[in-house]
């Protein structure tokens, strides 16, 4: 269950690229332990919104607070951050010259300095984790997509971050490979990790968020447990994107 | 699209139907067909005839001037000129003993599980020791100043020195072009395009002529040191655009794993970006480090006794007047084994590194 805390805040953030306006005064509180789902149409703003989290991308104006560090042009808050928060990206974003291990080992190794052996075991128990251990010295070119996510998922682990952020994790994966992510997502949920998660996949909202936020034209709409959120949506907006996007 | 014809057996075993079909199909074809075999034995028989029938392999001038053919003697007789240039002919067993130290320490870096650190150490000690053989000095070796080292050594240094040391210039100032600081992506940008913009011949014309002048009274800088800081800077400027390509062609997606997962610009640039980004590049960085082992042949302008002036020096002897053939395709044979050696080992990296990976 989340906890009180605050773990993730953003207060009145925008963000433009050259004229166009990208977020619009988004705010959000994410509580330790909470799973947060963010949907909506594409172009809505919601990988801008996950990016600035760990600032990949830079907000304009407003405030993020990530652990209680606010994210500045500093470059040290911005590192104390990205150690502790974890990212899993559409494209997988393998390093594709490295070897699964070396992937998952090069992290701890180089950034917490890490002696490689014992990175290499904390690398082998989330490989067998996320059931891809006997393909450690394989290329991430010799996998699947599905097992490249997996491996992807297993090296963010590997720096122990409290907070996990997913950009749509699963839209570049064939239909048949969705379900082998998203078990791993499920069992990290019920792990209790703080998780941001860009998503399509509503039945994965359905069975682990705590809350569902919809995003449209750079701006949060709606906010709701899920439940509520599919059952009885408030906005005619989200009510309109809910029909297009669930098909029974 | 037409089937793949059968070229050997068919040549073999039914030349005139083979022929008919694969040179004589087509009136173009047919002329075509006359016009190469015309060509082919217009040449090939004199050259033949020139470079090994008629030639004369040990003699003198008088004998090779009789004979008519190619005059190799000339060759055997000043190999050692060409080879070493002026260097003292009694110690020149030690740029022998350099050549063979080069050749040694590029094999030894060719094979990628030498890509280690001790590699870097292995040819500090490996270039100290080649100063040491050819300066002398100490140990009982007379002293050899640098202004009588030539040929192959002083290629071979030229141009090992000039790659070698270029090439960590040439990354920072591809980073320092896409550098997100402005000063830092001017001065990268600048750099590259005035280096670029100016001949190597008025580069090494300034290092040799121009650049003593603006120094203070009393301080000068070896000839040959000016110039291979200017092959060494000038060659920084188009390794660097070499290398740009590849960083370019990295998914944004790299970098931004790299930064997600916590790693400073250095790590990221070292771990991730570079390994990838310069395998992609290994065609134009090997025809990058042929040109500049080529274009230290133009030291010559400048009084220094590379491979190239080394063999012109050869063939001013008076008694051996003429034979400039003979002599310049020695020097090209030697150039052309190391070119090609060069090339070849490009298209077996590739090879190798893309093994099991996309």
């Amino acid at each position: 269950m989340p906890s009180d805390e605050i773990v993730i805040a953003l207060r009145d953030v925008n963000k433009w690229y050259g004229s166009f306006h990208a977020l619009r005064d988004v705010s959000l509180a994410v509580h330790r332990g909470e799973r947060v789902v963010v949907a909506g149409p594409s172009g809505s703003g919601k990988s801008t919104m996950i990016r600035c989290i760990n600032r990949l991308e830079e907000h304009q104006a407003g405030a993020i607070t990530v652990n209680g560090v606010e994210l500045t042009s500093d470059v040290k808050s911005v590192e104390a951050v990205r150690r502790d928060v974890g990212m899993v990206f559409q494209q997988f974003n393998l390093f594709p010259h490295l070897t699964v291990l070396e992937n998952l080992t090069l992290a701890p190794i180089w950034v917490k300095k890490m002696r490689r052996s014992e990175a290499t075991d904390l690398a082998m128990s989330y490989l067998t984790r996320v059931k891809i251990r006997e393909h450690a010295d394989k290329y991430p070119g010799q996998l699947s997509g599905g097992q490249q996510q997996r491996v992807a998922i297993a090296r963010s682990l590997c720096m122990k971050p409290s907070i996990m952020l997913f950009d749509e994790p699963t839209s570049a994966l064939d239909p048949e490979m969705i379900k082998e992510v998203l078990d791993v997502m499920v069992e990290l949920a019920e792990d209790g990790m703080t998780m941001v998660c860009v998503t399509h996949e509503m039945g994965f909202a359905r069975q682990v968020a705590d809350s569902v936020v919809f995003m449209a034209e750079g701006q949060i709409v709606e906010t709701a447990p899920p439940a509520e959120f599919f059952a009885h949506p408030k906005e005619e907006r989200t009510r309109q994107f809910l029909s297009q996007i669930i098909r029974h | 699209m037409a089937a793949p014809l059968p070229l050997s057996g068919g040549l073999l075993s039914r030349p005139l139907a083979w022929s008919r079909r694969h040179l004589f199909n087509s009136p173009t074809n047919a002329v075509m067909t006359v016009v190469v075999l015309w060509l082919l034995w217009a040449t090939i028989p004199p050259v033949v005839d020139w470079a090994l029938l008629k030639a004369v392999w040990v003699g003198d001038p008088a004998a090779c001037r009789a004979a008519g053919g190619a005059c190799w003697a000339f060759v055997g007789q000043k190999y050692r000129l060409i080879l070493f240039g002026i260097y003292p002919y009694e110690e020149q067993w030690r740029p022998l003993l350099a050549i063979v130290l080069f050749i040694v320490l590029m094999l030894v870096s060719a094979h990628p599980a030498s890509w280690r650190r001790w590699l870097f150490w292995l040819w500090l000690s490996g270039l100290a020791l080649v100063a040491l053989l050819m300066w002398g000095g100490v140990a009982g070796l007379p002293f050899v100043a640098n202004d009588r080292w030539g040929g192959l050594p002083l290629t071979l240094v030229l141009s090992t020195s000039g790659i070698v040391l270029s090439f960590p210039l040439a990354v920072l100032l591809a980073l320092g072009r896409r550098s997100r600081l402005p000063a830092v992506r001017a001065a990268s940008i600048a750099y590259i395009e005035l280096w670029r913009g100016v001949p190597l011949v008025s580069v090494l014309f300034m290092a040799s002529i121009m650049f003593p002048l603006f120094l203070p009274e009393g301080v000068t800088i070896d000839k040959l040191l000016r110039a291979q800081l200017g092959i060494i800077l000038f060659t920084a400027a188009y390794v660097a655009e070499a290398v740009r390509g590849g960083l370019q062609a990295i998914p944004r997606g790299q970098a931004e794993a790299a930064e997600a997962l916590g790693l400073g610009y250095w790590q990221k640039t070292r771990l991730i970006i570079l390994p990838q980004a310069l395998r992609l590049v290994i065609p134009p960085l090997v025809g990058q480090f042929i040109t500049t082992f080529k274009d230290t042949s133009l030291v010559i302008i400048i009084g220094l006794y590379d491979l190239l002036s080394s063999t012109k020096v050869a063939l001013s002897d008076p008694q051996w007047r003429g034979f400039y053939v003979e002599g310049y395709i020695a020097a090209a044979g030697i150039y052309f084994l190391f070119t090609f050696s060069m090339s070849r080992y490009s298209q077996y990296l590739e090879r190798r590194l893309n093994r099991g990976r996309i």
